[in-house]
């Protein structure tokens, strides 16, 4: 049956190159020149600050077999790009990659929802064994006949990369055939680590997507956003502010992004990057290749968000945008810092003094912190997994002292501190949260997985409501007490 | 009698398979003081991780021997061998499941080979349980991997060993949750037997607090209890998956077995009983008396909104069949049917067609459907259908308390009996005034209402 299911698309296919072994050598060395570069980053910090030898030996950390965690760089690309809404996103390889995963983040769309649909060629023994560079193509065109999506990204995985399927050559031949973009994203999860992976979907967006478009209009107050994936929808809880100065978010990459969008970003005027580590090189060759200049900030946090304002509205002005923006920028930041003070003030008396233990990493060790020290919180702890050199400076900066920082921490140690009650509150991601909960602590979802958007002035007020939520619900009081038939101390 | 359909895409869409290696971990996880290894990539290993995390809402502890480009190309000893020591060394597990992947299948690791040199170098892992199971993503679906990784435990675990009339071999399949594993213990043990059930995810994933936090599994079946299924009387396997491993074990034991393909519904309970009353040389408890009869008054106050019911159905074989066979006996029809992989009872499944496909096949043969059934994946369909859902199998992560939904046993089907029949009581058709019209009245339809 597979057969006659071949030759049906024979005639097709006959002008895709043919199929030699080294062809899968040529993209595997291919790959490996792209990884080289990004690793070379010259406008990462922490890579800036290593010798020759060890920037020779890239950012990624040796994996410990036997004691890792993390994602793979297909699960750090899919996950960069997979916000872009109208997009169809076909994963290229056996049921594991696709199948144990899709649909299981909250970056939010306000229009097309293609994106949360599952795409997978899930290969199989035969494709293994006969390549499934044919499938794939079959992939594409089953797509378009049944979605028609302005781009299809294709990413390559392991299996599909080791037996040689050259997806690079299939999205061209399919690009030709049905006249769009079919955008091949070389990322096999074994070349790296999931913040290698996020840097080469920026690589793919700048070789494929970016500048193949032109916007309608423009304006002297379009930006581009780097990074920010609108988790929860906290691009929505920043975008008003934005929206009242007259600012455009022409490209926000990627989250609740059109393909469209994303073409257009070239046409910016300035951008803001967002979370510090996983896209550097897409600001910097923003910068330049198209001169657009570009700052790195935070929208978690009240001061961080004026400041994010503040820059935002500098950089638009220095590319001609008309003076008075800066006034109006330093008004609405009065007005709204104002407004969400006063909103927080209840929780201010509430919150006051309450240690927080922060697992997280990269920008949000130190954008939390101030966001959390605003209210009154105390730090008692805050991870530097991910961080740059800058992230610790900004940390040192913000608490005055490099006391509290550290950067692994493993589970049993977690659960010790916990269990004796050395926190209030954890912040982490999901991977650590029944450390916390299994030590009767409050805890709270900080990374992608979470349902509440923190970002602006308006997810601060979020933030701080479900952490005094988390703090005083009854529950704590009931749970840590022990069984009356059981001794007292627990 | 159904047919068994292979669609003709080369594209999956919305996917309800999920692969081997997760569904061979899970079963490692269901063993106390063990560690699943996946030999692949890490995110291998994550994505399975995390996937069990937001179904259990427990910590998963899961590990990766890290392959790369170039660890993969070479071969992936040194990463097995360093992954093995480094568990050894932080967590001494009792059981180590190595599991591999696509990636170091089509390499084609000789992990075997490997383990048999990382045993004869490292003479202190001679205590630990290291098995191995070749599961590649590109075959398969995550109840092969559950099956075959059960399998392998009971080769190299299990030694012949002198009988004990009492002791009884359970073998349930990836489709029993904690709470059904649970109440199978229960209704076992009220015949004065004693069950070695294994895996045990009742024992590990249900949901306790443990005393302190360890970097294995907690609970679950232990070793030297596995050990001792060799001696049991018998062995009872839940789910057609779970042939092989009784097999295996009958093969290397002589512990003769009775497969279960389910333990849902009103006759499949009365045989499950009927056997432990034959084996155990006991009547039937008055306990499950009064159960039996609940239930069959149970199906009596619900026959009523089961009947005549459309249903669309989207599980893997065995969960399939547990749950397709039971509405069926409650009046339903399965309109739709797809499934994960291939089975024996696929084509014995009472529905006209059986697809082998994914969720978009499901969503295109729903339409019309009064109920879909499958795991949380399909919420996105249900949407789209405006069609009541009713979320069953794994991963359920968009509701609490995945591992103590209960549909075996009296109690669990009379449970089940409820919970779908609320569905179809509230979605109830309310007749209108128009409804009936006789033939040749149609001032209802829009060209004539003017």
């Amino acid at each position: 049956m597979i057969n006659i299911f071949w030759c049906d698309v024979a005639h097709e296919l006959q002008w895709l190159p043919a199929r030699e072994t080294f062809v899968g050598v040529a993209a595997m060395s291919a790959l490996k020149n792209r990884i080289e570069s990004v690793l070379e980053e010259p406008a990462c910090g922490k890579n800036q600050a290593k010798d020759a030898k060890d920037r020779k030996k890239g950012c990624a950390k040796p994996l410990t077999p036997g004691a890792a965690a993390g994602g793979c760089a297909f699960d750090g690309a899919k996950i960069s790009l997979q916000p872009i809404t109208d997009v169809a996103h076909l994963v290229h390889g056996p049921i594991a990659c696709e199948g144990n995963s899709w649909d299981s983040r909250h970056a939010l769309s306000s229009g097309p929802m293609l994106y949360r649909t599952g795409f997978t060629t899930d290969m199989n023994e035969l494709d293994v064994i006969y390549g499934g560079e044919k499938k794939l193509f079959r992939a594409i065109r089953e797509i378009i006949e049944k979605h028609n999506p302005p781009a299809i990204f294709v990413y390559q995985t392991c299996v599909a990369a080791m037996i040689g399927d050259d997806i690079e050559a299939v999205c061209k031949a399919a690009r030709e055939k049905f006249g769009k973009p079919i955008i091949p994203i070389n990322v096999p999860g074994f070349a790296g680590s999931k913040n290698l992976g996020a840097k080469l979907a920026g690589e793919a967006l700048l070789d494929y997507v970016i500048g193949t478009e032109e916007p309608e209009t423009t304006t002297p107050y379009d930006i581009a956003i780097i990074a920010e994936f609108n988790v929860a929808g906290d691009l929505w809880a920043a975008k008003p502010l934005l929206d009242r100065l007259g600012i455009r978010i022409l490209a926000n990459i990627s989250g609740d992004a059109r393909y469209h969008d994303i073409a257009c970003a070239h046409r910016a005027k300035a951008a803001m990057m967002v979370c510090s580590k996983a896209m550097i090189n897409v600001a910097r060759k923003l910068e330049e290749r198209y001169g657009i200049p570009y700052f790195e900030g935070s929208f978690y946090g009240i001061s961080d968000t004026s400041e994010a304002l503040r820059q935002i509205a500098k950089l638009l002005v220095q590319k001609g945008a008309p003076e008075e923006l800066l006034a109006r920028t330093e008004a609405l930041i009065a007005d709204e810092e104002a407004r969400v003070w006063q909103r927080l003030q209840p929780y201010k008396e509430r919150l006051k003094g309450k240690r927080v233990l922060l697992f997280t990493g990269g920008v949000k060790s130190w954008s939390v912190v101030s966001a959390l020290q605003e209210v009154g919180m105390v730090i008692t702890g805050t991870s530097m997994r991910k961080s740059t050199a800058e992230d610790r400076e900004r940390v040192v900066e913000i608490m005055g002292t490099d006391a509290h920082m550290f950067d692994e921490m493993p589970p049993r140690e977690m659960y010790r501190i916990l269990k004796d009650s050395q926190a209030d509150i954890m912040l982490s991601g999901g991977r650590s949260q029944f450390v916390a909960l299994k030590a009767k602590t409050p805890w709270l979802d900080i990374n992608q997985e979470r349902h509440v958007a923190y970002a602006g002035y308006e997810g601060l007020l979020n933030l701080v409501q479900e952490i005094d939520r988390a703090i005083y619900n009854p529950i704590w009081a009931q749970v840590r007490k022990a069984a009356p038939w059981e001794g007292s101390n627990d | 009698m159904a047919v068994i359909i292979h669609p003709k895409k080369s594209c999956a869409v919305n996917p309800l398979k999920m692969s081997q290696p997760i569904g061979a971990s899970l079963a490692f996880l269901g063993i106390d003081k063990s560690l699943p290894l996946l030999h692949g990539s890490q995110g291998c290993t994550a994505f399975g991780l995390v996937l069990f995390v937001r179904h259990f809402r427990e910590a998963i502890p899961m590990q990766t021997t890290a392959m790369n480009e170039v660890t993969t190309i070479l071969g992936g000893l040194d990463n097995l061998e360093q992954a093995i020591l480094n568990i050894y060394n932080r967590a001494k597990p009792d059981v180590i499941g190595i599991c591999s992947t696509g990636l170091t299948e089509t390499k084609g690791d000789d992990v075997d080979g490997y383990i048999r040199l990382i045993r004869s170098r490292h003479p202190e892992l001679d205590e630990v349980a290291l098995v191995h199971v070749p599961t590649p993503d590109y075959s398969g679906a995550f109840q092969d991997g559950w099956g075959k990784a059960v399998t392998r435990i009971v080769e190299a675990m299990c030694e012949p060993k002198p009988r004990t009339a009492w002791q009884v071999n359970v073998l349930p399949g990836c489709h029993m949750t904690a709470a059904d594993i649970e109440e199978i213990r229960e209704i076992i043990e009220s015949f004065g037997l004693y069950p070695i059930i294994a895996p045990d995810l009742s024992g590990s994933l249900d949901g306790h607090i443990p005393e302190s936090f360890l970097p294995t599994t907690i609970g679950g079946a232990k070793a030297a209890e596995i050990r001792n299924m060799g001696g049991s009387a018998i062995t009872i396997a839940i789910g057609e998956q779970m042939r092989w491993a009784a097999e295996a074990l009958q093969a290397k034991t002589g512990v003769p077995y009775r497969l279960f393909d389910r333990l849902t519904g009103l006759e499949a309970n009365d045989e499950f009983l009927s056997f432990l009353a034959e084996v155990s040389l006991t009547e039937v408890p008055a306990k499950y008396r009064r159960q039996r009869s609940q239930l069959v008054d149970a199906m009596l106050d619900g026959h009523f909104y089961f009947g005549g019911k459309k249903v669309a159905l989207g599980a893997e074989p065995d969960l399939m069949w547990q749950l397709g066979s039971w509405l069926t006996e409650m009046g339903c029809e399965i309109e739709a049917a797809v499934t994960t992989t291939s089975s024996v009872l696929l084509e014995r499944f009472p529905a006209d067609e059986v697809v082998i496909g994914d969720l978009e096949d499901l969503e295109n043969r729903a339409l019309g459907c009064d109920l879909l059934i499958t795991h949380s994946q399909g919420r996105q369909a249900a949407e789209r259908l405006d069609m009541p859902f009713f979320r069953y199998g794994l991963p359920l992560f968009d509701r609490l308390g995945a591992a103590h939904k209960l549909s075996v046993g009296y109690r669990g089907t009379r449970g089940l009996i409820f919970e779908i029949g609320n569905i179809f009581i509230e979605h109830l058709p309310h007749a209108h005034p128009g409804e009936w019209r006789l033939p040749g009245e149609n001032h209802a339809s829009p060209e004539t209402r003017h």
